[in-house]
C-alpha cells in the first residue's frame, strides 16, 4: 500500500495482473483426507496460497480444567510456516497469527455442533506452507472440509473469500500484490444455505455502497467455493469407494 | 491457540431479563437500542506523557497514552514514522483480567484500534520522519483498561484517537540527519479522525454499545470503524455467532451515521 513503485493492477481491458476479470476467483484446487494420522485433515491450493488444515477430535480435553460442561471446547492455530513468505518468518506466534487464529476459531464454532461433546476438544490446525494473499479465507475453507472430514457434526460447511478495491474498483480475492498496493480488503467467510456471515474484517478505504458491492461479491464468490468444496468431499468417498470394489473383486475384503 | 472461553457465570435469570428487554426494544440501562452510553472524554491527564486520554462509555473507563521516541524504521516504510498500539488489560478492572502476557482479546484490541487509525492514515506517517531509512519518530500509544463494563473496543479507540489529537512534541529541524529541536510545541500531524461503533446481535435484535451484561448474552459483535469522510476504514466481527448480509449493511448504515456525533464530541475537547 505504501511502496513507491508505479505498478497497474487493472489494464486497459479490465484485466488483473494476473490475467482475471474483476469478478473471478483464481483457480482453486481441494483435498480432502490426505494426512493418516489425524482425524480429518484437508489441503487447498487458492492461487499461490497452499495450505494444510487438520481436524484431531472429539478428544478429551487436556489440561481438564478447559473444559466446558455444556459443550465441546474449540481450538484452533493458524500458523504461518517460516518459508511461506517472501522474508523468512519467525516461527515463533506473531500477534497477527494470534489474532487470526481467535476468528477463525470464531467463524468455524457457529457451524460446529459442539453441544454434542460436552468436556471434549476439538482441535483445528492450519498451517500456511505458502501464502499468496487471502490466507485467512482459504484456511477457512480447508479448516471446514478436515471438519467435515473428521465426521464432526456440522451446520453447515463454511467457505471463506475476500473482495477488495484495487485503482478504484472493486475486486474479488485479491492476490499479494493486489493486496499489498490496494486501497482496501474485505475477507469474508460465509455460509450459504443459512445465508449467514461468520466472519468480517475489513481494513482499508471503502464507501458505504463500495462496502455492499464488495460484500456481496464475496459471498457469491463463498457459494462457488461452497459447490467446490461438496465436491472435494465426495470425491473422496468416490476414491475410497472405486477402491473398496477393487479390494472385493481381488477378494481382499469378504463383501 | 485460541481456545473457546468460559463466560463468567450469569445468573440464568439475569440473562432472561436482558434478552427479554432487548426484545421488547428496551435496555436495562433505559437507553433505545441505537444508543450509547454517555461518553465523556478528558484529555492530557498524564502529564509526564506526549498525549493522554481517559474515556468514559457508561462505567467503562479506558485510559490511553501517548509517547513519542526515535528509532529506525521498517525496511520496507524507510521514509515513514512509526505507529505502535498495544493494549493492556489490567487486573485490577475485572475479575476475569489476569496478570501476564496479553491474551488474544487484548491482541484483537489493539489490532481493531491500530487498523482504524492506521487504515484511515490518521497520523501522517510522512511527516514524523528524520533521516529516511535511518532515523524517524516512534508513535507508541498504549492502551490500558481501567474498568470492563463492556465495549472495551469503542472506549479504547476514543481513547487513543483523543491521546493521539492531545498529543505534543517540540517542532523539530533535520541538520546532517541529526534533530535539532525548536522551542515552539506543536501536535502530531492528524489528516483524519477515525471513530469506531461496536453493535451486538441479541437473540436477533441488533443493539449499540453492548455493556458488559448485554455482552455476556450476545451471540456476536461487529465494529465498524469510519472516518471523517464516511469512508469504512476497518471492521471486525468476534463472538461465537453470526450475522446476515441484511444484518451487516444496516449497521454499517448505522455505525456512519452514529459515529459523527462521537468524532464532534472528541474534537471539540481540542484546545
Amino acid at each position: 500500500m505504501r511502496n513507491q513503485e508505479v505498478v497497474q493492477l487493472i489494464n486497459g481491458k479490465g484485466l488483473r495482473v494476473d490475467g482475471r476479470g474483476l469478478n473471478e476467483l483464481r483457480p482453486i484446487k481441494m483435498e480432502v483426507g490426505i494426512l493418516d494420522k489425524a482425524d480429518g485433515s484437508a489441503y487447498i491450493e487458492h492461487g499461490k496460497n497452499k495450505i494444510l488444515a487438520a481436524v484431531y477430535g472429539p478428544r478429551e480435553a487436556h489440561p481438564k480444567h478447559i473444559a466446558l460442561a455444556d459443550r465441546a471446547v474449540v481450538r484452533c492455530r493458524y500458523h504461518m510456516a517460516p518459508f511461506s513468505v517472501e522474508e523468512r518468518k519467525s516461527p515463533a506466534p506473531s500477534r497477527r497469527e494470534l489474532e487470526l487464529s481467535k476468528v477463525i476459531r470464531e467463524s468455524l464454532e457457529p457451524a460446529i455442533m459442539s453441544e454434542y461433546f460436552p468436556r471434549a476438544t476439538i482441535d483445528i490446525f492450519i498451517e500456511v506452507l505458502q501464502a499468496d494473499a487471502g490466507t485467512r479465507c482459504a484456511g477457512i475453507t480447508a479448516a471446514s472440509l478436515a471438519l467435515a472430514d473428521a465426521g464432526i457434526p456440522m451446520r453447515e460447511l463454511v467457505a471463506g473469500c475476500a473482495a477488495g478495491k484495487i485503482e478504484g474498483k472493486v475486486v474479488l480475492d485479491l492476490s499479494d500484490i493486489e493486496d499489498k498496493k490496494g486501497e482496501a480488503d474485505l475477507p469474508v467467510a460465509f455460509m450459504p444455505k443459512s445465508n449467514v456471515i461468520s466472519l468480517l474484517q475489513m481494513d482499508g478505504s471503502l464507501s458505504e455502497e463500495e462496502f455492499r458491492q464488495a460484500l456481496d461479491m464475496s459471498t457469491d464468490a463463498c457459494r462457488k467455493i461452497y459447490e467446490m468444496q461438496r465436491e472435494a468431499l465426495r470425491q473422496k468417498y468416490h476414491v475410497a469407494k472405486e477402491e473398496t470394489e477393487e479390494k472385493e473383486e481381488i477378494g481382499e475384503v469378504e463383501a | 491457540m485460541s481456545t473457546t472461553h468460559q463466560l463468567s457465570p450469569v445468573a440464568k435469570l439475569e440473562q432472561k431479563t436482558v434478552v427479554d428487554l432487548i426484545l421488547k426494544g428496551k435496555r436495562m440501562d433505559e437507553r433505545s437500542p441505537l444508543d450509547h452510553r454517555p461518553m465523556t472524554i478528558m484529555l492530557g491527564i498524564i502529564e509526564k506523557a506526549n498525549g493522554s486520554a481517559q474515556v468514559y462509555l457508561g462505567k467503562t473507563k479506558v485510559l490511553a497514552g501517548v509517547k513519542i521516541e526515535i528509532g529506525t524504521p521498517f525496511p520496507d516504510t524507510p521514509g515513514e514514522g512509526i505507529l505502535t498500539v498495544n493494549s493492556e488489560f489490567v487486573p485490577l478492572a475485572s475479575p476475569t483480567f489476569e496478570a501476564g502476557p496479553p491474551d488474544e482479546n487484548s491482541i484483537e484490541l489493539a489490532r481493531v484500534v491500530d487498523r482504524g487509525i492506521r487504515e484511515s492514515k490518521a497520523l501522517d506517517l510522512k511527516k514524523l520522519c528524520i533521516d529516511p531509512g535511518k532515523k524517524v519518530f516512534m508513535v507508541f500509544v498504549d492502551v490500558y483498561v481501567l474498568d470492563h463494563d463492556g465495549n472495551l473496543i469503542d472506549a479504547a479507540a476514543m481513547a487513543a484517537l483523543g491521546a493521539l489529537v492531545d498529543a505534543k512534541m517540540r517542532a523539530f529541524k533535520v541538520e546532517n540527519g541529526e534533530v535539532k529541536y525548536k522551542d515552539e510545541i506543536i501536535p502530531l500531524p492528524m489528516l483524519n479522525y477515525p471513530v469506531p461503533i461496536t453493535s451486538a446481535k441479541i437473540d436477533g435484535s441488533i443493539v449499540l454499545d453492548p455493556c458488559l451484561e448485554e455482552e455476556q448474552v450476545m451471540s456476536c459483535r461487529l465494529t465498524v470503524t469510519t472516518d471523517k469522510n464516511d469512508q469504512i476504514c476497518a471492521m471486525q466481527k468476534g463472538g461465537l455467532g453470526y450475522l446476515t448480509p441484511d444484518e451487516v449493511k444496516q449497521i454499517v448504515a448505522t455505525s456512519i451515521a452514529k459515529s459523527r456525533g462521537l468524532r464532534e464530541t472528541i474534537l471539540s475537547k481540542v484546545k
